[in-house]
């Protein structure tokens, strides 16, 4: 399941909406090993299309030494679709290369730049295999309070 | 000679799951011939056949000292002792 806050979701919808018709990308990066999606870093599609995504390779190194520097990893890794629903197609599939990130789809097909709502999916993608998950759009901190009153109950015993 | 190689998760599979490893060579492609004799199959994941040559593959990135091989002479590229090498897959897609 992924879990994201509203506002980190409106921003990567705002992202896609405002590059309609091409395709936009970007990551959200959040603390190695949390899980947690914070820091939306939007990224330039170096290809320019509304049918391909690419970083480009200089700041694709730049934002990984960035998030190294700072303990930081890619929890999600986001790019739209234009004209398609936002399902991963067969490039996405291959070329996916972080096993451990949650791939956000978004499909602007039906809107584009206006308002309105949009497709938004996640899925894991790991050796060409695509397994989508839940969204949770919440603020809520992931520690859920009934699982601590059981371990703090199973302490007093 | 000691080159630090930063290794991508997605190639951590071939290294024990090291985030970085030492390999040693005097050029690109003798850095990966190192590589691969220490970590076996990791070459391949770097390295297709194009028109009968060795050439990286196309959503592979390599980085010396922060420079993309692509604009610094690719497999040829020239090391020296204490260069850092970043591999880094391409974000890209459909």
């Amino acid at each position: 399941m992924l879990t994201i806050s509203p506002a980190i979701r409106d921003a990567i919808v705002a992202h896609a909406k405002r590059d309609h018709p091409d395709e936009a990308c970007g990551i959200v990066a959040g603390p190695e090993g949390s899980d947690r999606a914070e820091r939306v870093v939007e990224m330039v599609n170096a290809a320019g299309s509304p049918t391909f995504y690419e970083f480009d390779s200089g700041e694709l190194l730049a934002l990984y030494k960035q998030m190294w520097a700072d303990d930081e990893e890619p929890v999600v890794i986001y790019h739209s679709h234009t004209a398609t629903q936002a399902y991963p197609s067969r490039t996405d599939i291959g070329l996916a290369g972080e096993p451990g990130a949650h791939y956000v789809l978004v499909s602007t097909r039906a809107h584009g730049n206006s308002e309105g709502p949009v497709e938004f999916r996640s899925y894991r993608i790991i050796d060409g295999a695509v397994t989508e998950e839940e969204v949770q759009v919440t603020d809520t901190v992931t520690d859920e309070p009934a699982h601590q009153m059981n371990e703090q109950t199973s302490e007093s015993e | 000679m000691a080159i630090e190689v930063r290794i991508p998760t997605i190639l951590r599979t071939y290294t024990n799951g090291e985030k970085s490893v030492e390999a040693s060579g005097s050029t690109l492609i003798e850095l990966i011939d190192d590589l691969e004799a220490k970590h076996p199959g990791i070459k391949d994941r770097l390295i297709e056949a194009k028109d009968g040559q060795s050439d990286l593959r196309r959503f592979v990135n390599l980085y010396v000292n922060d420079e993309d091989v692509r604009f610094t002479g690719g497999l040829g590229t020239e090391l020296s002792d204490g260069d850092q090498v970043v591999v880094l897959p391409a974000v890209a897609g459909g």
